[in-house]
């Protein structure tokens, strides 16, 4: 604690004991604990429309679960790609660094080119197949909005990661920053576990 | 903190539970269990990949209290969130 104190004399208010290390840390939690509430309202949004409707199809019938899968494992992979990356940074090893944070931006884009791929085929093939539409059931309605929005998280992220590689290659960053934006990325794995729970396995 | 050569290693060991834990979570689905039955698993499966993700990937576990209660707010109000609607699931 001392040793973190004393990395931040001088560029952070006094800390109190109840104000964490990194005023910058508190303000991204602040940030993740809003966006938390966001995706909740929109996953208990759609758990009530699902119990509330008469007819809701299988999800990982029609969905199908093994791409998913491959893609929930692909975020696993990135977030610890990018605790691997921090780790590197904290130990000052640059090239290591770049690397790991290269490998997590890559999962990232992978991860995005899969769910394009997995939205073409549903609204090309899939949905039209089980006779669903995005505009007249709720079912595809709340799975577009619900993996629209996440999605949209990522794409975010493999953005502010790109400038996070781009500003630490430049040495304007060091490694609080990369914790920081290693919070966010962590944070869009965590409700991608939770998406891929409620909206393709049960 | 702890050493990063001990932190790499604890990162891995939880890369590997995660995996794991992602595997039963399919491998489950296909089996074809009772509905009530799966669903109470499949939940506590992810609620308990999500506290591994926010407790070491996030270190929430080795932080200050304040971030701790600031990161379990959305989940108590989600609750509140939940009870609140309940009237109109099980309307009268």
């Amino acid at each position: 604690m001392s040793e973190v104190a004393a990395m931040h004399a001088g560029a952070e208010p006094a800390e109190t004991p109840l104000t964490p290390e990194s005023w910058g840390k508190l303000g991204m939690w602040l940030f993740l604990a809003g966006d938390a509430m966001s995706f909740g309202c929109l996953i208990v949004g759609y758990g009530i429309l699902r119990y509330a409707s008469t007819t809701w199809p299988v999800p990982a019938a029609v969905l199908g679960i093994n791409l998913t899968a491959l893609m929930t494992f692909l975020l696993i992979v990135s977030s610890v790609t990018m605790v691997l990356a921090l780790a590197a940074i904290q130990e000052g090893d640059k090239a290591r660094f770049k690397k790991f944070m290269g490998f997590t931006i890559l999962g990232g884009l992978i991860f995005l080119g899969l769910q394009a791929y997995e939205w073409t085929h549903l609204i090309g093939h899939t949905l039209p197949e089980h006779n669903l539409s995005f505009s007249k059931d709720l079912f595809a309605t709340t799975f577009f909005v619900l993996t629209g929005f996440h999605g949209m998280h990522v794409t975010g992220g493999v953005i502010y990661n790109s400038c996070v590689l781009a500003a630490v290659s430049r040495g304007r960053y060091g490694a609080k920053h990369v914790e920081i934006a290693g919070l966010y990325w962590h944070f869009v794995d965590l409700v991608w576990i939770l998406i891929f729970t409620f909206v393709y396995l049960l | 903190m702890a050493s990063t050569a001990h932190s790499t290693s604890q990162y891995v060991k939880i890369f590997y539970i995660l995996l794991v834990l992602t595997v039963v979570e399919v491998g489950i689905v296909y089996m074809g269990l009772p509905k009530m039955l799966l669903a109470g698993l499949l939940i506590i499966l992810a609620v308990w990949k999500a506290a591994l993700v926010a407790l070491h990937f996030m270190h929430l576990k080795f932080e200050k209290t304040t971030l701790m209660m600031i990161a379990l707010s959305p989940f108590i109000l989600c609750v509140f969130l939940i009870l609140m609607l309940l009237p109109d699931i099980f309307p009268g």
